[in-house]
């Protein structure tokens, strides 16, 4: 799509359009996806791994640490836990200090009809 | 496979019927019903209170979009918290151990994609419902159509699970076993729904879920730290006193697969529930319709990341509340009560503080209850009145105020729907509805709003392909599954048309709604709309256009 714009706009493109080709706009979309795809694809894949685990090796799940009743199965539960938290501040403070200003001010560039 | 029953308070219903005779003596049903009567009278005054502000279709559909990130993160957690999580994991745990913990993961990490690839996206690109967004830059009557019914089914599913559970919890905390008194209750239920979604709206709504999710963590809270302090803080102490209460084999409460582990198909029925709960979450249109209540997607982050939070420390609590109901009160107890496994956690309550504490307790769970059916109502009534009403029927030309009136009436009519439902549905094993509604969500919402949202080539047919085979797969899937036949735990035991092994159908119906909306999207002719896709790309990342917030009051 960037190599339309230096072709200059075509005849009956949007102002939405020429935002989207903007490479403001572009850059934003880029730095969203590098965060939110590779992320999704982490958790998901750690939370199969868990399932598959707690599903088909009985065994190594059942393995108590120590005397004590805590199993291994268990400590991998209480990591769902901790990575599920840990990847929900990661995102917040990502989108709270890197992603809402460039959005934000993409944003005021559109309503106030600047792009 | 009676654990994924569990996973609804519909399980009571569907456990062994309890008689008369084995009616609960634990506890004062006058203190339950003293408590809850205190909770609908103040929840009533708010929601009057609310009601003044209660003019556009903004108010009546989104509260005015006023809620700010921890308020709605806290409704959230209360919408999402049915009594299923409360009373249904507690009891999974107590009797099952770790696979009853096993599945409250799902539940949680699955908010993971809410947050990441949904929440905010949404927030910027709708307006009231899910079929805003799904049909943003489709063919709108027949795309909005496929959404809105997809939303019906899955609310429908979701509702008559929660009024067919009021039943059951009655029995067990009221000590009403009659047929007759089970269906008055669950009538009292529908009717208070009603009231409170025609008068309060969502604003309404929003606060008796905040309520009751306050009410709930902090009754877990105070249970948690009471069964831990009777361990001297230790859970390993903690997991060895519950496997002492349960006697012999009571070691394999501490590994996998005391539930889920039986043989290779229980194994894969597994697999297929873990895959709908973690995908199913962000589908479902009760949660995605939370997310317009606030002003803009950085308060949608703010409430998912709320909602995290409360949801994950909850199902933290209902670990030590599980193995604490298996140490102090005994599965063989827990089996025995009217309610079976859902009774693990009132029957814990009772072993700590006595009536007083099962009270509060149980008034909590009816309270769940009525929160959750509220929450699924005006849901529905959205969907009916805003995208099958306003825009399939009379294409967009209608004014807002008769649209809320269509709206209203509706809530009606589903209420109605939803008593008589109940009633009917109480005694049966309805409990795979819930499992359904997750199933439904994932395969048949998830994939279209992610390729709406994320794939430029998407297109009309592959949204309709992939809604309508989501849909079809999973109740074609679910009709022929040991949960509907061929088991003496299923719907109809009598008969056995089960040739799907599997109880849930998320492991071939979810692939099968991704699937065929890149095939439908493929095979289709239609001329692709740049223009749309530029409106919707740009809007729901810079949140240009988004709907604002009605004036604050």
């Amino acid at each position: 799509m960037s190599d339309l714009s230096t072709a200059g706009p075509p005849p009956g493109e949007t102002e939405y359009q020429r935002v989207q080709r903007s490479d403001e706009f572009q850059g934003l979309r880029r730095a969203f996806r590098n965060f939110v795809f590779p992320m999704t694809a982490l958790f998901l894949v750690w939370y199969f791994v868990y399932v598959l685990l707690a599903n088909y090796a009985h065994d190594f799940m059942s393995i108590r640490l120590g005397d004590s009743n805590i199993t291994v199965g268990l400590l991998f539960g209480l990591g769902q836990f901790v990575s599920t938290f840990v990847i929900t501040m990661l995102y917040a403070r990502w989108a709270n200090r890197k992603f809402d200003a460039r959005a934000d001010a993409l944003r005021r560039e559109i309503e106030e009809g600047e792009l | 496979m009676s654990g994924i029953l569990t996973e609804s308070v519909a399980g009571a219903t569907g456990a062994p019927v309890v008689s008369a005779a084995e009616a609960t003596d634990v506890g004062n049903p006058w203190v339950n019903i003293g408590i809850f009567a205190a909770f609908v009278l103040v929840t009533l005054v708010i929601v009057f209170r609310a009601s003044r502000q209660n003019k556009s279709a903004a108010d009546f559909y989104a509260g005015g979009r006023n809620f700010t990130g921890p308020q709605n993160g806290t409704a959230i957690a209360g919408d999402y918290l049915s009594a299923a999580s409360f009373l249904g994991i507690c009891g999974a745990i107590a009797i099952n151990g770790y696979d009853g913990f096993l599945y409250s993961i799902g539940f949680l990490v699955a908010w993971l994609v809410a947050l990441l690839l949904v929440a905010e996206l949404l927030r910027n690109t709708g307006k009231f419902t899910m079929a805003d967004v799904l049909s943003f830059r489709l063919r709108q009557r027949p795309v909005r159509m496929a959404a809105a019914l997809a939303t019906l089914l899955v609310v429908f599913f979701y509702l008559l699970a929660q009024m067919a559970g009021a039943g059951g919890l009655v029995a067990l905390l009221l000590g009403v076993d009659s047929r007759a008194g089970q269906s008055l209750v669950i009538a009292v239920v529908g009717a208070l729904m009603i009231l409170y979604v025609l008068v309060g709206g969502m604003k309404g709504t929003t606060w008796v879920q905040i309520i009751k999710a306050v009410l709930l963590i902090a009754g877990a809270a105070i249970m948690t730290v009471w069964v831990l302090a009777q361990f001297g803080f230790n859970l390993s102490d903690l997991l060895g006193g519950a496997v002492q209460a349960a006697g012999e084999g009571g070691e394999s409460l501490l590994e996998p697969g005391k539930q889920y582990g039986i043989d290779g198909t229980s194994k894969l029925s597994f697999l297929s529930l873990a895959l709908a709960l973690v995908l199913g979450t962000a589908g479902l249109p009760h949660v995605l319709m939370r997310f317009y209540t606030v002003p803009t997607a950085k308060e949608a982050r703010r409430s998912v990341v709320w909602a995290i939070w409360l949801i994950g420390i909850f199902y933290l609590f209902t670990l030590v509340l599980g193995y604490g109901a298996g140490a102090l009160v005994g599965p063989e107890t827990i089996n025995n009560a009217p309610g079976g496994v859902n009774s693990a956690a009132p029957l814990l309550a009772f072993a700590l503080g006595g009536e007083i504490l099962l009270g509060l307790i149980s008034a909590v769970a009816f309270a769940t209850i009525l929160a959750v059916v509220a929450g699924l109502t005006i849901t529905a009534a959205a969907s009916f009145s805003h995208d099958i009403y306003a825009n399939v029927i009379k294409k967009g030309k209608v004014k807002p105020d008769s649209e809320v009136r269509i709206a209203r009436w509706t809530v009606v009519v589903i209420g109605i729907i939803a008593i008589v439902g109940g009633i009917f549905a109480q005694n049966q094993n309805v409990a795979f509805l819930v499992a359904l509604a997750f199933a439904v969500a994932a395969s048949a919402n998830l994939p279209t709003i992610v390729f709406s949202l994320f794939w430029k080539r998407f297109n009309t047919a592959g949204a309709l392909w992939s809604i309508y085979g989501g849909l079809i797969s999973c109740i074609v899937l679910i009709v022929l599954s040991p949960t509907v036949s061929g088991d003496e735990k299923a719907m109809f035991p009598g008969a056995d048309f089960a040739v799907f092994p599997l109880t849930n159908p998320g492991l071939v119906s979810i692939p099968l709604g991704f699937l065929l909306g890149i095939v439908g999207t493929l095979l289709s002719k239609e001329k692709p709309h740049p223009e749309k896709f530029a409106e919707m790309e740009v809007r729901s990342l810079t949140g240009a256009g988004a709907e604002k917030a009605t004036a604050k009051h």
